[in-house]
């Protein structure tokens, strides 16, 4: 059966503070989908939207086909994994995970050793074997985590959500919970939508990222695609690192300072923003083609070097890789810094 | 919030012992003196003499009708109390902080104008006087009186324990329950009561003590009749006013019983179940 | 498998309704509409409509007569009597809670735990029983009241057996206010002053004590408002002598007792106005001192 998802026409608002304006996007069966942007994007309570926790003002969900904002929100089954996971604290990790099957109708309830079964599976599925009379209050966060996981996947969801997943954990157990998350979303084969604000967790992981800012969807895609083709400059300074410089597109040719060369394809012509990112640039050396500039300062950072330069009164810190480095580079020497892939956007007020 | 007294942070090696001894003496002789003066009076004629003091009938009634107070009064604010908690901490509405006010409003009025209300609108001369005393029933001079009484005195002490608690816990659980299939009663039940159960039971605990020991407010709608209007506290005033004083102190020793065990209690919830108590009541 | 029957059919978008004025926040939680509604139905029984009745009662007597109940020689009297041992009482309450916070907060002693239970037996024991076992203590034959006679002061039946219940029933207020606070002033502030040169002293007024200002005050306030209401452990000690020794909650009951329901429920209405007027001060310098706290 073809469980996707349709958002359309979404919008929510807090008294006067729009958190969602008319947000439309779709998400495929068995996908799994990264809502990414700052805090306030309105990425959270279109995940609560999903679930059933908020009432959208206005806009049409379905999922399956079917109207989902009419089903009431403990008939959706879907899995809901909250930022702070909500787990029941006078609980035992078990009968957290038996919840939701516990609390099923007589007529449609699994037998007492059915429950303890699937349990028991749940809890080998995230590695939690014995760890099952324990309360939540006696184990780890990235545990903690886990038991909220295998909660929501114990009423077999036909849709998981997941609010900033990794959001209260540090960054070695975040890595490690990342690449486990994606390949049971694999074995699962449950359509995703996760909540994050760390574009490199949503970039890792996803089959496609919608980025959000200010209760509206700025883009979707597929990872490589948002990253290469960022849709304007926020989503290119949201996805990584950027250098910004003003420009001038004419006749094909972007000159930006004393730097003359061939405009991207599709730039727009007259005034322009130039965006790069620091570790994509090549060095040159002062009588070459780029951005005059003078070196400030060198640090070595394990393989990468950190440059700081001056272009045009300003300063940059820019990336190079060990071998990409032109030797002798040193404070007080001037060279030329060739953007290698700049991208332009035609310029606005004063943004 | 585990403290750790006598920390290094204070160097007064002179000063230290001479600070404590000051409040302990201060204690004693003001908080623990009190208490100690029940019982030497109450058994200062003997057991049997009290045991004969505490089974006189009047006593005995006395006995039956503070237990009847309270077992109605406290029940009905401990429904109160959760109702309230649970619409203003799991809920947003305008008109919250006046409804706050309101609850904690008994609290700052005096026990005897508690009763005086009760006689301005029951009373002989009250607003529906007239018609309780052409239909033959009685509030003012009554156990409906004292419950009445009793009931607004006692009204925020379960609130007040559950409100900052729950707010504390937000609703995060309930969601959780109720996306994982379970009915609004089942949320309740299941995940609501049992994490409020140790404040419930406090906040309980508190009333009940203030229930049976409330005395201005009963006071007032009491009338004094004894072995029919009279709780524990106000046989302790007759007997006393009567110069009865071994009768009063063993009369008011059952009280002070009363109060010590839940004094105990109290205690023991606080280092037990402290993450479980709402934050002001965690040692 | 997935269950195809839970869906329903389709129903107009209910989410469409444009939405002018809320008064509260949607949500998935049950029970609102229930909760507010026992809420609002035992508040208007309990509280609002008995309080209605004693703000409504004074005015048969018309401005002048519930003016008249208010000056009257006697009453004004024991509103004097009444605010004034209640602010003396808590006064007393603020050095003598500090003392004893402090000691519990910062020192570790043998019964230390016992102590701390201890300071709330005035909450916990009744006050009638307080009443008469003050009194009993105090009074001339009574081991601390003889003593006292002895150097001529009279306690019990006086103007002091008054201040003394309203000291008891007080202090738990203060102490409970700033035990917590004094618990959680940042210790790495006290350190900080100490490795700055303060002295003990110093440090205990210039860091600690602003610090604990405002719950000081506010409990303060708390023994304050209290003590002003007391009756069951005061009116045992005071004598109840008209003129002398005479609190006002006493002045209702012996009014009521008169059937005098309108004067009664005069004294009533303004002994609660003179206790909102002094927390609302109280109030408004617990705000000045945590704005200063914060600047």
């Amino acid at each position: 059966m073809d469980l996707s998802l349709e958002i359309s026409g979404i919008s929510k608002s807090y008294g006067r503070y729009p958190a969602l304006n008319n947000v439309s996007l779709q998400a495929h069966d068995k996908e799994f989908l990264a809502l990414l942007g700052p805090s306030g994007s309105g990425k959270t309570t279109l995940l609560r939207v999903l679930a059933g926790l908020e009432k959208p003002d206005a806009g049409e969900v379905r999922f399956g086909g079917e109207d989902f904002l009419s089903v009431p929100v403990r008939q959706r089954q879907v899995g809901m994994v909250f930022q702070h996971y909500a787990l029941f604290r006078h609980m035992t990790v078990a009968q957290n995970i038996a919840f939701g099957l516990t609390v099923r109708p007589r007529s449609e309830r699994p037998s007492k050793s059915e429950i303890a079964d699937r349990v028991a599976d749940l809890l080998s599925l995230v590695q939690l074997d014995d760890m099952g009379k324990r309360y939540p209050a006696q184990l780890s966060g990235g545990q903690r985590q886990r038991v909220a996981l295998a909660r929501a996947l114990a009423i077999e969801p036909k849709m998981l959500l997941l609010d900033e997943p990794f959001g209260a954990l540090d960054a070695q157990v975040r890595r490690e919970l990342r690449r486990w998350l994606r390949e049971l979303h694999d074995r699962a084969g449950v359509t995703t939508v996760f909540v994050t604000h760390d574009q490199e967790e949503a970039l890792d992981l996803a089959d496609r990222v919608a980025i959000m800012r200010d209760g509206q969807l700025i883009q979707l895609g597929a990872p490589n695609e948002v990253y290469e083709n960022p849709a304007d400059p926020f989503v290119y300074d949201f996805l990584g690192a950027a250098c910004r410089m003003p420009g001038k597109v004419e006749g094909g040719r972007l000159t930006v300072a004393d730097w003359v060369t061939k405009a991207p394809k599709g730039a727009p012509e007259g005034p322009v923003e130039v965006f790069f990112r620091p570790d994509e640039v090549a060095f040159a050396p002062a009588d070459g083609a780029g951005l005059g500039a003078e070196v400030k300062a060198v640090a070595q950072r394990g393989p990468d070097v950190r440059i700081e330069c001056v272009i045009e009164g300003e300063v940059f810190e820019l990336e190079a890789h060990g071998p990409t480095l032109p030797a002798g580079v040193a404070p007080g020497l001037s060279l030329r810094v060739k953007p290698m892939r700049p991208r332009v956007y035609p310029r606005t007020t004063v943004a | 919030m585990s403290s750790s007294p006598g920390s290094s942070s204070i160097r007064m090696p002179g000063i230290a012992p001479l600070l404590v001894f000051a409040s302990i003496a201060a204690m004693v002789l003001l908080v623990v003196g009190p208490l100690a003066i029940v019982f030497t009076e109450a058994f200062s004629k003997g057991l049997s003499r009290f045991f004969l003091e505490i089974r006189e009938p009047d006593a005995v009634a006395a006995i039956r009708l503070t237990l009847l107070v309270a077992a109605i009064s406290v029940p009905l604010n401990a429904v109160f109390g959760i109702a309230a908690a649970w619409t203003v901490a799991k809920f947003e509405f305008r008109g919250k902080s006046l409804l706050l006010t309101i609850i904690d409003l008994p609290f700052s009025i005096s026990p005897v104008v508690s009763g005086l209300v009760w006689v301005l609108l029951f009373g002989a001369q009250g607003w529906f006087g007239e018609w309780l005393i052409d239909h033959d029933v009685k509030i003012i001079f009554a156990t409906t009186g004292l419950v009445l009484a009793t009931v607004l005195v006692t009204l925020p002490f379960v609130a007040r324990e559950l409100i900052p608690l729950m707010q504390d816990q937000g609703s995060d659980e309930e969601s959780a329950a109720i996306t994982l299939g379970a009915d609004g009663f089942t949320t309740f039940w299941k995940i609501t009561i049992p994490n409020i159960k140790w404040a419930l039971l406090y906040g309980v605990l508190l009333c009940n003590a203030r229930a049976m020991g409330e005395f201005g407010a009963v006071s007032v709608v009491s009338g004094h009749i004894r072995g029919m209007t009279t709780t524990l506290p106000l046989h302790v005033e007759v007997l006393y006013n009567d110069y009865d004083f071994v009768g009063a102190f063993a009369a008011a020793s059952l009280l002070a019983s009363l109060g010590l065990v839940t004094l105990v209690v109290k205690t023991a919830l606080e280092w037990r179940h402290a993450g479980e108590l709402s934050a002001t009541r965690r040692h | 498998m997935i269950d195809q029957a839970i869906f329903r059919p389709v129903v107009p978008a209910a989410a469409k309704r444009p939405r002018l004025w809320h008064w509260r926040e949607p949500s998935i939680l049950p029970g609102f509409p229930l909760g507010l509604g026992i809420t609002l139905l035992y508040l208007s029984l309990i509280v609002v409509i008995p309080l209605a009745a004693l703000a409504i009662r004074p005015w048969e007597l018309g401005l002048s007569g519930f003016w008249r109940v208010l000056t009257d020689e006697r009453v004004l009297r024991a509103f004097r009597l009444s605010f004034g041992l209640s602010i003396l009482a808590a006064l007393l309450n603020a050095p003598l809670g500090l003392l004893i916070a402090w000691s519990l907060t910062r020192y570790q002693f043998p019964g230390r735990r016992i102590l701390d239970a201890l300071v709330d037996l005035p909450f916990a024991l009744p006050t009638a029983v307080a009443g008469i076992a003050l009194t009993t203590i105090y009074a001339p034959n009574g081991p601390i009241g003889a003593l006292a006679a002895k150097f001529g002061i009279k306690t019990a039946y006086s103007p002091l057996g008054i201040f003394i219940a309203l000291v008891f029933i007080g202090l738990p207020f203060v102490v409970r206010a700033i035990q917590p606070v004094l618990q959680e002033v940042d210790r790495e502030v006290e350190e900080a002053a100490q490795t700055l040169g303060a002295s003990s002293f110093q440090k205990a007024f210039l860091v600690i004590l602003p610090a604990i200002a405002p719950a000081l005050l506010s409990g303060v306030s708390l023994a304050f408002a209290r003590a002003v209401g007391e009756y069951g452990s005061v009116v045992f000690i005071a004598g109840n002598m008209p003129f002398k020794t005479e609190i006002a909650p006493l002045l209702i009951v012996i009014k009521l007792e008169q059937y005098d329901y309108a004067g009664a429920a005069a004294v009533g209405v303004g002994m609660l106005l003179i206790s909102f007027a002094a927390l609302i001060v109280f109030n408004a310098a617990q705000i000045l001192l945590a704005r200063k706290g914060r600047a």
